[in-house]
């Protein structure tokens, strides 16, 4: 038995449906659904890879080191407005989340 | 290669595993130590797939930064999270049914899927074998010469969010008392200091 690029494919395709099923499940917690969507850039992150080493192109994994960059930066910076948002209103429901709206 | 897939097998196993607990822990602790866990596991797959490079920065960007500033959110916000999870059964099954659309999209997607015969002949940058030059060696070569400007854009994204972040959470607040090293060093003789002649046996 070989392990293949399918493989890989089908553990990364399961990885991203549970992020997305993680934010339908956890709509009032802001913090899970940010672990969630760092799951999603992980599963396409793994698809990345896997292509690249099954392709022999290196720029799969550049690309991957890339989203990497782009993941830390968006969890920096969400995790920064969400401590705002908790110092204003004390909560962090994503229900209470609705001050654009005017 | 029996090792390979074994390894495999538990690797995924325990990430899937982990995956599903970050999503259902009910303590949000326990969620950010599960996702700990399944950054360990995809960093094995990592290792298994022979990216060694990207194995250890995911170690060290998800584990040592991102999921350690998750882990100080959680602890540092007071928060009950009891009453965040309430009410989390109601978007249970139209959750599970987008779940079950996108693993069927993309089961199809993998099964009719084929690598067109020319993509050997369109590759960015072979790799080149593993017993001249290894991964990581491979990787810095493409990156500070082909990929220089890629890499410069990334390291100004993550200037720019650590500025945003840090703008975003500072405050200046009132009442506290700090030291105001410019008004101390304006201070004249003439403001500050007054001498008195004081008589004898009287005081001022």
């Amino acid at each position: 038995m070989e392990i293949g690029l399918g493989h890989y494919l089908t553990v990364a395709a399961i990885l991203f449906t549970l992020g997305v099923f993680g934010i339908f499940l956890n709509r009032k917690n802001v913090i899970i659904i940010l672990m969630s969507i760092e799951m999603m850039l992980l599963a396409v992150n793994l698809n990345l890879i896997a292509f690249s080493v099954y392709l022999h192109d290196l720029v799969g994994q550049v690309f991957s080191m890339i989203i990497l960059t782009v993941a830390a930066a968006e969890a920096a910076i969400g995790l920064a407005i969400l401590v705002v948002y908790f110092r204003n209103r004390g909560s962090i429901r994503v229900e209470d989340i609705n001050m654009m709206r005017g | 290669m029996i090792v390979q897939v074994l390894a495999f097998y538990l690797f995924s196993a325990i990430l899937v595993a982990s995956g599903v607990m970050v999503i259902s822990a009910r303590n949000p602790v326990h969620s950010v130590l599960y996702l700990i866990l399944a950054f360990f596991q995809a960093a094995g797959l990592c290792v298994l797939m022979g990216a060694e490079f990207l194995a250890m920065i995911l170690v060290i960007v998800y584990v040592g930064a991102v999921a350690v500033l998750f882990l100080f959110v959680v602890m540092m916000l007071d928060i009950n999270f009891r009453e965040l999870r309430q009410g989390a059964m109601q978007y249970m099954p139209f959750g599970a049914l987008l779940g079950l659309v996108l693993l069927a999209e993309l089961a199809v997607v993998l099964g009719a899927w084929v690598v067109a015969p020319a993509a050997n002949q369109a590759l960015g940058a072979p790799t080149p074998a593993i017993e001249q030059i290894d991964n990581t060696r491979a990787i810095g070569q493409l990156i500070y010469t082909h990929y220089a400007y890629l890499f410069q854009a990334s390291g100004i994204i993550l200037l720019i969010a650590m500025m945003g972040a840090i703008v975003l959470t500072l405050r200046s607040r009132v009442g506290v008392r700090k030291q105001n090293i410019s008004a101390q060093l304006a201070r004249t003789r003439e403001e500050t200091m007054a001498i008195r002649k004081v008589p004898t046996g009287e005081g001022v």
